[in-house]
C-alpha cells in the first residue's frame, strides 16, 4: 500500500464515521434524555450524559401509561401489514417479472400513479369510505389502508428482485419435473429471501412509524398506535420529554429486533454462481 | 430413449415469424446438431421441443405421441443450458438429484443414480459444494450430471460449451461424445460453432433465418453443400466464391470469369450456355502451381501461419480469396502467386445461390 491509498482509506473511513455520527446522534440523544431524571433535565445545561442516571421514566411509561396498549396495537398493525403486503407483493411482483398479459402496461402505470399523490389529499375520502364500513377507529382499518398504500412500491421492489433471478433456473426446474408453482416455491422463493426480507423490513418500518392516517382514523386510546400515543405526552402546558423519550426508546426495540432477525437474509450474493462463469 | 418428429413447425413471436416450417425426423439414439448463425432460430426450436415455448403451428412428436400441449415436466427430456442454470441454493448432489426428488423416487435409487453420474463425470469430490464454489468447467459437468441422472428419453443441449475457454471446450466436446457413445441416448445439440457440429454430429441440421438449409452427415455437408449458405457456413477457413458464366466450348464445359479466364469444369452439368453461376472452392482444395491454362494470378495480401498449415489471404481482381496449404514454402510466397482449381473440387451454385448444381460425373461418384 502506498501513501496515497492509506490516505484515501483514512479519508474514506472518516467520511463514514462522520455520517454515522450524524445519523446516530439523535438516537443517542433520545437515549440520553430518557435516562435523565426530571430534576436534572433543565438544570445541568447541555451535557453528553447526565451526572445521575435513572430509569424512572421507563418505569412510569410501562406501568402507569397507556403505552403498552399503543405498543401492542402498533405490533399488530405493522406486523399484519408487513406480512400481507409482502405476500401479495411477492405474488404480483413475480407476475410482473415473468408473465406477459393484457393490460400489464396500464397496471404498472396505474400503480406508479398512486405513488404520486400527496397522502394528505386522501385523508378525507378515505375516512369517508371507511366510516360506513365501521373501519375507522379500528386496527383492521389501519391495516387495510397501510396495505393499500404499501403494495405498489413493495410490488416494484419484489419485481426487481425477481428480475435479478435468471429465467433459466425456473425453466430448468420445469424440465426437471416441477410445476410452475413448485418452481416458484422451491427455486425462486429461496433465492428471493433477501428481497422478501427487505420488503418486510421496509413495510414494517413504514407502518410502525405512520402518523397521519393513524391520527386521522383513530380516536381514543384503545386503537391508537404508538406514534399517536407519543403525542399523549404532550399536554397543553408541558411536554414530558423524559417519558416521551423513554417511550421512544422502547418503540425502537421491535424495529431493531426485526432487522436483527432479517439481516442475514438481507445479505446479497446468494444467486452468485447460478449462471455463467 | 426416443425418436423425435418435427412436422412443419412454425413459430411466431407476436407478428415476427422466427421459424418458417421445420421438418425433421430424429431417430432413436441419434446425435443431431442444429447449427446456424446466431438468431436463426435454433434455440427457439430446441425450446419448443422441451416445451418451454409454445408451438405456433405444426406438430412435435416424441416416440410417436404428440406433445405440443404437454408441459415440460411431462415430456421426460433433459436440457443443458448455455448458462448451466444450476440451482444456487443447492449443492452439487442436490442439484443433480432435484429431478428425482420431486418425482418422489426412492432414496436408494436417488443415491445410486447420483453416485453413478458423479463417477462418470468425476464429480465425487465436489458433491457437497455449492455452484458458487465451482469453476466454469465443473459447473458445466454438474449441468451434464443433472441431465443424465434422470435417464430421460432425450437430451437437449443449448450451446453448452460456449462459456468455456477453447481448451476446456475441446475437452468437454470429446466427453460429450463419449457420454453419448456410452448412454446412446437421443440427443439434440444446438451450436453456432461449425467445428462442434462437425465433430459431434451423426447428422447436422444447418439452419438459416428460420429455415432448414440442409440435413446430412458432417461429411455430406462438407463435400456436397446444398446451397451457398451451407457451403459458406461449414468449413474453416470458409469456402471461396467467384461469379462466372457457364460455357461449353469444343465439347468441354467451363466457367468464364469476368476477367475472361476459363475455368475447366467436370462435364455433365444440366445448364444452359451463358447461365450465371457461382463457383465455390474450399481454400484447402486450391492448388498453387506454375502458370498454365486456366490458372489465375492473385496478389498476396497476408500470410497467416497456423502452425499446422498456412493460410494465404489473396486478392483476386480485388476480391478476397483464401488458400490453405500445408506446404511451408508458401511462407515466402512472392507478391503474386498462381492458383488453379481442380475441377473435381469445384462447387457450382445457381444464380440465386439456393441450389447447388451437380454434374452427372459427381452424381456417379456419390
Ligand atoms: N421471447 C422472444 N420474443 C421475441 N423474439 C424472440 C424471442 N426469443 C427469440 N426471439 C427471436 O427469435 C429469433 C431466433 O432466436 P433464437 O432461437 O434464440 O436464435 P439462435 O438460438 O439461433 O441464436 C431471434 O431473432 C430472436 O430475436
Ligand atoms: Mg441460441
Amino acid at each position: 500500500m502506498n501513501r496515497y491509498s492509506i490516505l484515501g482509506t483514512a479519508l474514506h473511513r472518516l467520511a463514514i464515521l462522520c455520517y454515522m455520527g450524524f445519523a446516530l446522534f439523535p438516537l443517542f440523544w433520545l437515549l440520553k434524555v430518557s435516562v435523565t431524571p426530571n430534576d436534572l433535565l433543565y438544570s445541568e445545561g447541555v451535557r453528553m450524559w447526565p451526572s445521575r442516571m435513572s430509569f424512572e421514566h421507563f418505569r412510569f411509561v410501562l406501568a402507569h401509561s397507556a403505552f403498552p396498549v399503543f405498543f401492542r396495537n402498533s405490533m399488530i398493525v405493522a406486523g399484519a401489514t408487513a406480512a400481507i403486503v409482502t405476500l401479495l407483493a411477492s405474488l404480483s411482483g413475480y407476475a410482473l417479472s415473468r408473465f406477459t398479459f393484457r393490460g400489464k402496461y396500464w397496471l404498472v402505470a396505474l400503480m406508479l400513479l398512486t405513488q404520486m399523490f400527496p397522502l394528505v389529499m386522501l385523508v378525507a375520502p378515505i375516512f369517508k369510505m371507511l366510516s360506513p364500513l365501521g373501519l375507522t377507529n379500528s386496527l383492521t382499518g389501519l391495516v387495510v389502508v397501510y396495505t393499500a398504500f404499501n403494495i405498489p412500491f413493495a410490488t416494484f421492489l419484489m419485481q426487481s428482485f425477481f428480475d435479478g433471478i435468471p429465467k433459466e433456473l425456473e425453466e430448468a426446474a420445469k424440465i426437471d419435473g416441477a410445476t410452475q408453482f413448485m418452481a416458484f416455491r422451491q427455486i425462486i422463493l429461496p433465492l428471493t429471501l433477501p428481497g422478501i426480507a427487505a420488503t418486510l423490513g421496509f413495510v414494517f418500518t413504514a407502518a410502525w412509524s405512520e402518523l397521519l392516517f393513524a391520527l386521522m382514523l383513530i380516536s381514543g386510546n384503545s386503537a391508537a398506535t404508538f406514534p399517536v400515543g407519543l403525542l399523549t405526552f404532550v399536554s397543553k402546558f408541558s411536554v414530558d420529554f423524559g417519558q416521551m423519550m423513554a417511550a421512544g426508546v422502547l418503540a425502537l426495540i421491535p424495529a431493531c429486533l426485526f432487522f436483527l432477525f432479517i439481516q442475514r437474509y438481507l445479505v446479497q450474493g446468494l444467486t452468485a454462481g447460478a449462471v455463467k462463469g | 430413449m426416443a425418436s423425435i418428429d418435427i412436422r412443419n413447425v412454425r413459430k411466431n413471436f407476436g407478428i415476427v415469424s422466427v421459424l418458417h416450417g421445420v421438418d425433421l425426423a430424429i431417430e432413436n439414439g441419434e446425435f443431431v446438431v442444429l447449427v446456424g448463425p446466431s438468431g436463426c432460430g435454433k434455440s427457439t426450436l430446441l425450446r419448443m421441443i422441451a416445451g418451454l415455448e409454445e408451438v405456433t403451428e405444426g406438430e412435435i412428436r416424441i416416440d410417436g405421441t404428440r406433445v405440443n400441449e404437454r408441459a415440460p415436466k411431462d415430456r421426460d427430456i433433459a436440457m443443458v443450458f448455455q448458462s448451466y442454470a444450476l440451482y444456487p441454493h443447492m449443492n452439487v448432489a442436490e442439484n443433480m438429484s432435484y429431478g428425482l426428488r420431486i418425482r418422489k423416487a426412492a432414496s436408494e435409487k436417488i443415491a445410486a443414480a447420483v453416485g453413478n453420474a458423479a463417477r462418470k463425470l468425476e464429480l465425487q469430490p465436489l458433491l457437497a459444494r455449492r455452484p458458487k464454489a465451482l469453476s466454469g468447467g465443473q459447473r458445466q459437468r454438474v449441468a451434464m450430471g443433472r441431465a443424465i441422472v434422470r435417464q430421460p428419453k432425450a437430451f437437449l443441449f443449448d450451446e453448452p460449451l460456449s462459456n468455456l475457454d477453447a481448451r476446456l471446450r475441446e475437452q468437454m466436446r470429446a466427453e460429450i461424445k463419449k457420454l453419448h457413445r456410452d448412454l446412446g441416448a437421443t440427443s439434440i445439440y444446438v451450436t453456432h460453432d461449425q467445428i462442434e457440429a462437425m465433430t459431434l454430429a451423426d447428422r447436422i441440421v444447418a439452419m438459416h433465418e428460420g429455415v432448414v438449409q440442409q440435413v446430412g452427415s458432417p461429411l455430406e455437408l462438407y463435400d456436397r453443400p446444398a446451397n451457398l449458405f451451407v457451403a459458406g457456413f461449414i468449413g474453416s477457413p470458409a469456402m471461396n466464391f467467384l461469379l462466372a458464366r457457364y460455357e461449353v466450348s469444343a465439347g468441354t464445359a467451363g466457367a468464364r470469369l469476368p476477367d475472361g479466364t476459363l475455368i475447366a469444369l467436370s462435364s455433365g452439368y444440366q445448364l444452359e450456355e451463358g447461365a450465371a453461376v457461382t463457383l465455390g472452392i474450399r481454400p484447402e482444395h486450391v492448388e498453387m502451381s506454375p502458370a498454365s491454362e486456366g490458372s489465375l494470378r492473385a496478389a498476396v495480401d497476408l500470410i497467416e501461419p497456423t502452425g499446422f498449415g498456412i493460410i494465404l489471404h489473396l486478392g483476386l481482381h480485388g476480391l478476397p480469396f483464401n488458400v490453405f496449404t500445408l506446404d511451408r514454402a508458401a511462407l515466402t510466397a512472392g507478391p503474386t502467386v498462381t492458383v488453379t482449381f481442380p475441377p473435381q473440387h469445384l462447387h457450382l451454385f445457381d444464380e440465386t445461390g439456393k441450389r447447388a448444381l451437380t454434374s452427372s460425373l459427381q452424381q456417379g461418384k456419390n
